[in-house]
């Protein structure tokens, strides 16, 4: 792209006709048209590399702004929520004076194109945000959905995401500790590698994005700038993939977590000293967008020096740097008489600081290279008043067929015999299976503060040492669902995060979320993501759990084939004292088990539809979130004084599921009687919502049922801990021995 | 009196503060090392800890092992310091010839996390004293190059000599030689193992059980009796 002469402001303004490549680098003609209206001109070459990356779908939101607003509008009142929506994270109030940050970001794209660093890269990412807030990170997570785990190439994508995974959060002595592991064919040219990260502070240490103060210094800090990923946000992340073009594996990233430990270490010791004015990582758009998102967010203008950002390619150009999105780069706004201390810092550490520029006291946002002025923009008109659009959606004409499709009528077992080979078929089935394999190539004990983490419910981790005060985090979201009802299906989605953080014993606070949609081209699409974001943003303000932040993947899909509408929902919880904490596994024989909620016939979306009939039709199930919310108390208040040892919540596999992993878990069987009212089949395999199993030692049976009986949930006692089978009086028995056969050989063998 | 127990920090050490941890539970005072400084602070003890040190490029310990920090380590431990090499610890000590054998990719070629079985094989090192000669334990294993090998005569040497200090049971997570998974040098004040024991020092936390705890008070006792 570099040109000579140097295309400079000056330059532009001269040469009026010259034709740039504004199409090749994703930019529509209406969106160029607008550029050249902003800044009464034609843009200079690194000028309009900006605007191409920062406009992208993937940094501008511009197809989903319209809903995600929503967030806002309809935001609960909350005294937790510290910083919201359009910093790096949500930063939330966890009490004692600490603060929890967290997020989850998508890194679908290029896990697909190059599934070992691109999976790794999306874990550096978030780290980095989460870092950028002023933050020590906790601990990771990563939801993940693969094609069918039979698919060869599935046996492609899988191992390299989980190694990157593994191989980057594992380097950066990050523990772990949750996540989703899901099959489905839809996904078998999108798989969603979602990564979202945990950090913790003081209040007084939250860092903003922001460059403030006349003559202050901006230092760039890390990784060298290289040549790779140059254009992933616009190019990469922000197209649907087609066979016919070019292999985009050069817009994928290379991480070096390394070099990203380094970043975290000596970024903590200058937030220590008090160095940092304000802060941005660099991530999609690399320069492009810190440079503008800090400037745009400050009081003042910046002025950057091109020529100074260190590189390791001498011959990139200056539109190449501005658009790299080389890893493990951080921007510090940094007063003068501090930069010496905050360069010794880095030199500590090995990590190369340089200052690039600094903040003016005007308003626009100038960078040289080779002595010519290259950019002279509005630093707003590049990071925040990109194009909005209305995508038209509407309500595909399937939808009522698929609906329609009851799953309630599928032929169901007429044998105990029968229901008996589905049980044993579903605990082994990919999605219902032990994900061991997968979980245990991830570090969950790094940093000696891990009190749970997967197969647990949620992760949980240690705040303070002192007091045990502690945070939860769960990760949730079920694509069938949202097929066949994007409404419901984001609120299933958050009910279950919730939930999920409940049974182990902590109060959900806050919410983050990754919303992954096919094409927002697609009316159908468009509806599904207007539906879900509606259904997600009324949950929250129900549940009184606000957005803090997350992302928006669009484009996940092959041709015409887009993936079910995903939008994964993730929950944080916080907890007084980590030692009242609920585990899954069954602790004690002889301890009595309740099945918490009603149980009704819905196997819409469920997995024994899945499983046994192949089919995906009917209504989801239905979600009574002030249920959620009472179910949620009575786990808290249960834990918290000691009257359940385990819990589980029921979802995907229904009752069943939870016994047997709750059962695997703690070795110990269970004796399980069908409750009046019931029959078998939906007592085991239903998929209502609002519900969870307990095991209650005798001694708090009384206070237990009392305390349900007064607070009206509805509380069903279902048998006791014993043994060493899972039986179902009347109907069948499975023993531990074969149940683990079944549950933890299904993934080693598709996949090691 | 209590002891004084250092940990190094080399960039890219992860368990450093998890180590440090471990010897504050134990009841001795950690004191933190930083591997540019060749100064140990006149601690009585040191322990590398678990991590990727320089990334683990080039291979596992290769470059920490080159550290000013070691040359004075090297130089004590020789003359006596109890030293301990936890994982990527045990890794540098190999590399820097005051532990015999090599580690080695896991056979499986995966990152492995798993709460692990273990034998002690010798409860009378510097820091094994606090456990009882063939005790099963269990402590937190997480590597990716944790296959420990040695030539036949050195393996023969280490088994004839008692030097196993730690032997895998139920599985061997990663095709170590004889199953082993930590070994001492002829004195006994040096030991290296790949499972992680500050993981395991609190009832609550990671493993859940304080297997772990005894290397930590085992060093105490034995420092504090000198």
């Amino acid at each position: 792209m570099s040109r000579t002469p140097l295309d400079t402001v000056e330059h532009a303004a001269a040469t009026p006709d010259v034709e740039l490549p504004w199409a090749e680098l994703g930019l529509k003609k209406d969106e160029y048209e607008r550029v050249v209206e902003i800044l009464g001109r034609r843009p200079t070459g690194a000028e309009l590399a900006m605007y191409s990356v920062m406009w992208s779908e993937h940094c501008s939101y511009k197809s989903s702004k319209v809903h995600l607003r929503q967030f806002g509008e309809k935001a609960p009142e909350s005294d937790a929520l510290l910083v919201g929506i359009g910093e790096n994270a949500g930063v939330v109030d966890v009490g004692q004076g600490y603060a929890v940050t967290f997020k989850v970001e998508s890194h679908n794209h290029p896990s697909y194109v190059e599934p070992y660093q691109g999976a790794a890269t999306g874990v550096g990412g978030i780290v980095r945000d989460i870092i950028a807030m002023g933050a020590r990170p906790v601990a990771v997570v990563d939801p993940l959905r693969f094609g069918a785990a039979d698919h060869p190439d599935t046996k492609r994508v899988l191992p390299g995401v989980v190694a990157g995974i593994g191989g980057y959060g594992n380097c950066l002595g990050l523990p772990n500790i949750g996540g989703e592991v899901v099959f489905d064919a839809c996904y078998q040219g999108n798989p969603l590698v979602n990564a979202g990260a945990i950090g913790v502070m003081r209040h007084e240490d939250i860092h903003l994005a922001k460059a403030s103060g006349a003559g202050n210094q901006v230092i760039l800090y890390g990784a060298r700038t290289g040549g790779d990923g140059i254009g992933g946000a616009s190019i990469l992340a922000s197209e649907t993939f087609d066979d016919a073009k070019p292999s985009k594996r050069p817009a994928v990233q290379v991480g070096d977590p390394f070099q990203e430990k380094l970043l975290i270490e000596c970024t903590l010791e200058a937030f220590r000293e008090k160095l940092v004015v304000g802060i941005q990582d660099l991530g999609a758009a690399g320069l492009s967008c810190a440079t503008s998102e800090l400037a745009s967010n400050g009081s003042g203008g910046m002025r950057v020096t091109l020529d100074d950002v260190p590189l390791r390619d001498s011959t990139l150009s200056p539109e190449e740097i501005l658009m790299s999105e080389s890893q493990e780069r951080m921007c510090a706004v940094v007063e003068p008489a501090k930069v010496e201390r905050f360069l010794e810092i880095c030199a500590k550490w090995d990590v190369i600081a340089t200052v690039i520029g600094e903040v003016t006291d005007g308003d626009r946002l100038e960078i040289f290279w080779h002595g010519g002025k290259i950019v002279d923009v509005d630093p707003r008109t590049v990071a925040h008043d990109g194009p909005v659009y209305e995508r038209p959606y509407a309500r595909p004409s399937w939808q009522d067929e698929l609906q329609a499709d009851d799953a309630n009528k599928l032929p169901r077992p007429a044998t105990s015999e029968e229901l008996r080979e589905q049980v044993l078929k579903l605990v082994a089935s990919p999605n219902q299976a032990s994900k061991k394999w997968i979980t245990q190539q991830y570090d969950h004990f790094v940093q000696g503060n891990t009190v749970l983490a997967q197969p647990e419910d949620s992760g949980m981790i240690r705040v303070d040492e002192e007091s045990g005060l502690g945070v939860a985090i769960a990760t949730d979201g079920n694509g069938r669902y949202t097929k066949l009802d994007p409404y419901t299906g984001a609120q299933l989605a958050l009910a279950e995060a919730y939930r999920n953080v409940a049974t182990t014993g902590a109060k959900p606070l806050a919410v983050s979320d990754c919303l992954n949609f096919g094409s927002p081209e697609d009316p159908a699409v468009m509806w599904q993501f207007a539906e879900a974001v509606r259904g997600l943003a009324d949950g929250c303000l129900q549940l009184g759990t606000p957005v803090t932040g997350g992302n928006v993947s669009l484009y996940n899909q092959t041709g015409e084939a887009a993936i079910h509408p995903t939008p994964v929902v993730a929950v944080l919880g916080v907890i007084d004292d980590v030692a009242r904490r609920t585990p899954v596994a069954f602790q004690e024989e002889g301890q009595l088990l309740y099945l918490l909620g009603d149980t009704r016939e819905e196997f819409g979306g469920s997995a024994w539809s899945q499983v046994i009939h192949d089919h995906l039709g009917g209504m989801p199930p239905v979600v009574d979130l002030e249920r959620e919310r009472l179910l949620a108390e009575i786990l808290i208040s249960a834990s918290r004084d000691g009257m359940i040892d385990s819990a589980h919540d029921l979802s995907d596999g229904g009752l069943i599921q939870a016994v047997v992993e709750s059962a695997l878990l703690g070795g110990k069987g269970a004796r399980l009687v069908v409750p009046d009212g019931l029959d078998a089949f939906t007592f085991l395999l239903s998929e209502s919502a609002g519900r969870a199993l307990v095991a209650v030692p005798r001694s708090e049976e009384l206070r237990f049922n009392d305390m349900c009986g007064a607070r009206g949930l509805p509380v069903t006692r279902i048998g006791v801990v014993d043994g060493d089978s899972v039986e179902i009086q009347g109907e069948f028995t499975l023993s531990l021995a074969d149940l683990r056969e079944a549950h933890e050989n299904t993934i080693p063998s598709l996949l090691a | 009196m209590t002891a004084r127990i250092g940990v190094v920090t080399f960039p890219g050490s992860l368990d450093d503060r998890d180590t440090q941890r471990a010897i504050r539970l134990a009841g001795a005072d950690p004191v933190a090392l930083w591997h540019k400084d060749k100064d140990l602070k006149q601690v009585d003890a040191v322990v590398l800890p678990g991590g990727f040190s320089y990334g683990d490029y080039l291979r596992a310990g290769a470059i920490s092992r080159f550290s000013p920090v070691m040359d004075t380590v090297i130089e004590q431990a020789k003359a006596g310091l109890p030293v301990l090499g936890i994982c990527n610890g045990f890794q540098v000590l190999t590399e820097a010839h005051l532990l015999p054998g090599a580690m080695l990719g896991n056979d499986h070629l995966h990152f492995i996390c798993r709460d692990q079985k273990l034998r002690v094989e010798n409860a009378e090192t510097a820091w094994t004293g606090d456990y009882r000669q063939g005790q099963e334990i269990h402590i937190p294993l997480k590597n990716m190059d944790g296959r420990y090998v040695a030539d036949p005569y050195t393996l023969d040497k280490l088994e004839a000599e008692g030097r196993v200090v730690f032997r895998y049971l139920d599985m061997n997570p990663n095709g170590s030689l004889n199953d082993i998974a930590g070994v001492t040098n002829e004195a006994g004040n040096v030991v290296g193992l790949m499972p992680h024991p500050e993981h395991a020092v609190e009832p609550l936390i990671g493993s859940g059980r304080t297997d772990g705890l005894p290397f930590f008070t085992s060093i105490l006792k034995k420092l504090v009796n000198a």
